[in-house]
């Protein structure tokens, strides 16, 4: 059973990354490097924290940093690779306690983990280009995980839940964290023209909806498959 | 019940409900320490050898 696990998530994770990697080389990451130009044209006022006095968080010479190019790339690759194994992990793993029944039902769970891990927080934090003025980071984490793990749980119980009250729970488990709110900056502003803010946040969106799509069909073809050999 | 399916009953019989759910428990952690590490990871090298991935999937990045 573990290997079935491994096997499903290495190979899934491995096809997802390579995709996510190409989507992300033709379309956002240009994106990226677009609004670092105004990043690094701007006065050097550190945009990211609301003290004056408070010494930049973030941006320390001493860390290392992929120089652009190949290197870059690389290292994104690496990270993609590692996000998509971890999250094709959490779909295998649910594959053992609920086998998908054909690619429809893996489509539906890939679509499930779009809304959990993607959907869901931009809806409170959307998509940031390089600087854009943000809430504390450590906030802004906490809001996003507590909104994945509530949007998880409530569509769980709204799926599954035998029980009408418990499909109920699960929908207001879905609505609480926006009620909530997330954690929004004193002053909302950006150093990169809206028209790239905007544009940056339809490519993450599909970007996004493409990868989850495919670790949902690739995670529950190979799991199936290996179930029936 | 056809014959072709009968091994991977046995197989999914074999392993209890509970244990079925201590290894999808444990995978699910493992997998999500591994997004944990790339895309929330305060560790400056980290952060910055995944910056692209972070803006790209819309994790909280800066």
């Amino acid at each position: 059973m573990i290997k079935h696990i491994a096997r499903t998530a290495g190979f899934t994770g491995l096809l997802a990354a390579l995709l996510l990697t190409l989507l992300q080389s033709l379309w956002v990451t240009p994106l990226i490097i677009k609004a670092e130009t105004y990043e690094s044209a701007a006065p050097v006022v550190e945009t990211h924290s609301h003290d004056a006095g408070a010494a930049a968080h973030h941006h320390d010479a001493e860390a290392w940093a992929p120089e652009d190019g190949w290197q870059r790339l690389l290292s994104t690759t690496g990270g993609n690779l590692v996000v998509a194994v971890g999250f094709a992990l959490v779909l295998a793993a649910l594959y053992t306690l609920r086998a998908p029944g054909g690619l429809a039902a893996g489509a539906l769970w890939g679509l499930a983990g779009f809304a959990v891990f993607c959907l869901a927080p931009t809806l409170g934090l959307p998509p940031e280009l390089p600087g854009t003025a943000a809430a504390d980071l450590a906030q802004r984490q906490f809001w996003w995980i507590g909104t994945a793990a509530a949007t998880a749980v409530g569509l769980g119980l709204i799926a599954f839940a035998r029980n009408g009250l418990l499909k109920v729970l699960g929908a207001v488990l879905l609505i609480i964290p926006h009620v909530i709110g997330a954690p929004q900056p004193d002053v909302h502003e950006a150093l990169a023209p809206e028209a790239l803010e905007a544009e940056f946040k339809v490519a993450s969106l599909l970007t996004n909806a493409a990868f989850w799509l495919a670790l949902g069909l690739v995670s529950s073809w190979l799991y199936r498959r290996q179930s029936q050999a | 019940m056809p014959i072709t399916t009968a091994h991977s009953h046995s197989a999914a019989v074999s392993s209890t409900r509970s244990q079925r759910l201590v290894v999808a428990i444990g995978a699910s952690l493992l997998g999500l320490c591994l997004v944990y590490f790339a895309g929330f990871s305060h560790i400056e090298a980290v952060h910055n050898a995944a910056h692209d991935t972070r803006h790209s999937a819309a994790f909280p990045c800066h």
